[in-house]
């Protein structure tokens, strides 16, 4: 055990030394990344393997940390049944923006996703249904051209499957990099929603961290049913944008899933733990097919 | 498009006396009576909307305000609306649909406010319900951008059948201040940010987004307004009976056709 902090120790110091050879004084204590998680709210600091078992949760004020797309099917989707649609979509450089096929390319590799999203559809608990994921590893889950056509043609499967859509958004907002064409993609996939909406069929939109921008003025905002998992950020305008605006400090409680739950925009907060069973159960609500009680609730 | 043109076309729609929504209205348009508030929450003057006729035909007209002195630009909060200033567009949508009086959306604006109480009534929400409530109006919509178009706060208005720019204007996913502010951590390279972002009616024809281009006066709509709005009213009365002689479903597939088209990928494993 004493072998074990001393070599926590040897990385603190060595991050230490290696971020003041850049000359920027750092008197914050640096993290080494893979033994510890550095709560962003609380600034708590746990054992990453503790962590980890609490399935990415901090233990100390419950915010709910980034999941990426394949940890989030891993806890969703009964194991086996996900089968992805799009996986080869990737962008272009419409406006030849300076570095964004470096960046593209870099994002792949960080990631190991093709671009922000994945879609396809899986069983909860044995229910089909259309999967959205959005992959905030991949440039803040920024939505440009792939993002916007992967997530429009997963609502037009389910219309013609006539399959509920479970979505979890996690995004900073439009691909800046894609200029007007990402903007665009705000309409397409709203749309596309409207068209799912009109078919009588069910979308449940999971807000995780973070939903932002352009994300939250499109398909994020239009579920039937909105959840949110504690604490983490929902809004439209960036922090700080606002604090620029207004020359204060914005509580700290701003912007999060709880402000939104408060101010209507959000049904519910929902705990990691019991994300699957919640979603089991709010398509079991819509399901009809076996007559009005053909279901059981999940009560595991 | 060269560099030097679309720098320059910023500055003429940054003209103190580019003329704004409230020169045009009665040049364009008779009898026009303003509508007010939500129905929610409250009024908001960065958007004005309500009835009016175009050579005798009723239509419905929605735009972003902006002010040409501290004093308007106050009241009409230079343009960036709130939630309510949505919700109201909305609400003014649906009786035109109810009516059967085709929609004119008059773009101008930075953007959607960005401040706290935006944020507590919901900004995102009111975004997100515009665009998806307008691809299901059973009436013709045309956007019209008249100087800037920002961000989600123009895309609010801006889910149309067709979308016209005039000749000098510019719309795009963010300002180009804030695009180099991103980029370089230097707002003050914002006319470099501006050439790299393709944000000029040209481009946006370029890209299928935008339909067409309307000629202002020559040197800028300031120079001459009255012709400008002569060019605008021009185009609104030929574009709308092209869009009245289509049946309703024929328009609704077209609008989310426009829309669903826009993008630009590689769809294959090779491409890799």
């Amino acid at each position: 055990m004493d072998d074990f902090f001393n070599s926590i120790k040897l990385r603190i110091d060595y991050d230490n030394k290696s971020k003041s050879s850049k000359g920027k004084k750092n008197r914050k204590m640096a993290i080494p990344r893979d033994l510890l998680f550095k709560c962003p709210r609380c600034q708590q600091l746990t054992f990453m393997d503790e962590f980890e078992k609490n399935q990415k949760v901090c233990l100390e004020c419950n915010y709910h940390s980034r999941l990426s797309s394949k940890e989030r099917i891993n806890m969703i989707i009964d194991e086996g049944t996900f089968i992805e649609y799009d996986e080869y979509l990737s962008s272009k450089n419409p406006l030849n923006f300076p570095d964004y096929d470096k960046k593209i390319e870099q994002a792949k590799i960080v990631s190991g996703e093709n671009d922000a999203v994945k879609t396809g559809e899986g069983k909860i608990f044995s229910k089909l249904s259309v999967i959205i994921i959005m992959e905030s590893n991949f440039m803040m889950g920024s939505m440009g051209s792939v993002v916007g056509e992967k997530i429009s043609r997963a609502f037009e499967n389910a219309i013609e499957k006539k399959l509920s859509v479970v979505l979890f958004s996690a995004s900073g907002g439009a691909r800046m990099q894609e200029g007007i064409i990402s903007l665009m993609q705000m309409a397409k996939t709203s749309a596309a929603v409207s068209k799912h909406n009109d078919a009588g069929l069910l979308y449940i939109s999971v807000m995780t961290d973070p939903t932002t921008g352009g994300v939250t003025a499109s398909f994020a905002s239009l579920g039937d049913i909105i959840i949110a998992e504690p604490k983490i950020l929902i809004g439209f305008a960036g922090r700080r944008v606002i604090e620029g605006t207004i020359k204060q400090k914005l509580p700290d409680d701003f912007q999060t899933a709880e402000f939104m739950l408060e101010h209507g925009f959000v049904d519910m907060i929902v705990d990691r733990e019991n994300m699957k069973n919640t979603i089991y159960n709010i398509l079991d609500l819509h399901d009809f097919s076996n007559g009005r009680d053909g279901g059981k609730l999940n009560n595991e | 498009m060269n560099d030097v043109s679309s720098w320059s076309k910023i500055n003429i729609i940054r003209e103190k006396d580019r003329p704004t929504i409230k020169d045009y209205i009665h040049l364009i348009f008779d009898m026009y009576y303003e509508f007010h508030g939500d129905r929610y929450f409250g009024d908001d003057l960065a958007i004005t909307g309500g009835i009016a006729k175009l050579d005798g035909m009723p239509v419905t007209i929605i735009s972003n305000v902006k002010g040409k002195n501290i004093e308007e630009n106050k009241q009409s909060n230079f343009g960036m609306a709130h939630p309510e200033g949505y919700r109201k567009a909305l609400r003014l949508a649906k009786q035109a649909e109810k009516f059967k009086r085709p929609i004119i959306c008059f773009i101008d604006t930075p953007g959607a406010f960005c401040g706290v109480e935006a944020e507590q009534r919901g900004q995102g929400e009111a975004i997100a319900r515009n665009i998806m409530s307008f691809f299901n109006l059973k009436t013709p919509i045309i956007s019209v951008v008249l100087g800037e178009g920002g961000s989600g706060g123009a895309l609010a208005l801006g889910v149309c059948d067709r979308l016209a720019m005039l000749e000098n204007t510019v719309y795009s996913v963010i300002s180009p201040r804030g695009c180099a502010t991103i980029l370089w951590k230097d707002s003050s390279k914002e006319k470099k940010a501006a050439d790299i972002m393709k944000i000029t009616a040209e481009d946006l024809i370029s890209f299928k987004i935008a339909d067409d281009i309307i000629k202002e006066s020559s040197g800028g709509a300031h120079k001459d307004p009255e012709e400008t709005a002569y060019n605008l009213k021009e185009y609104l009365n030929k574009t709308i009976s092209e869009l009245l002689e289509k049946d309703i479903e024929t328009l609704l597939i077209n609008r989310y056709n426009k829309f669903r088209k826009i993008g630009e990928f590689f769809e294959d494993k090779s491409s890799l």
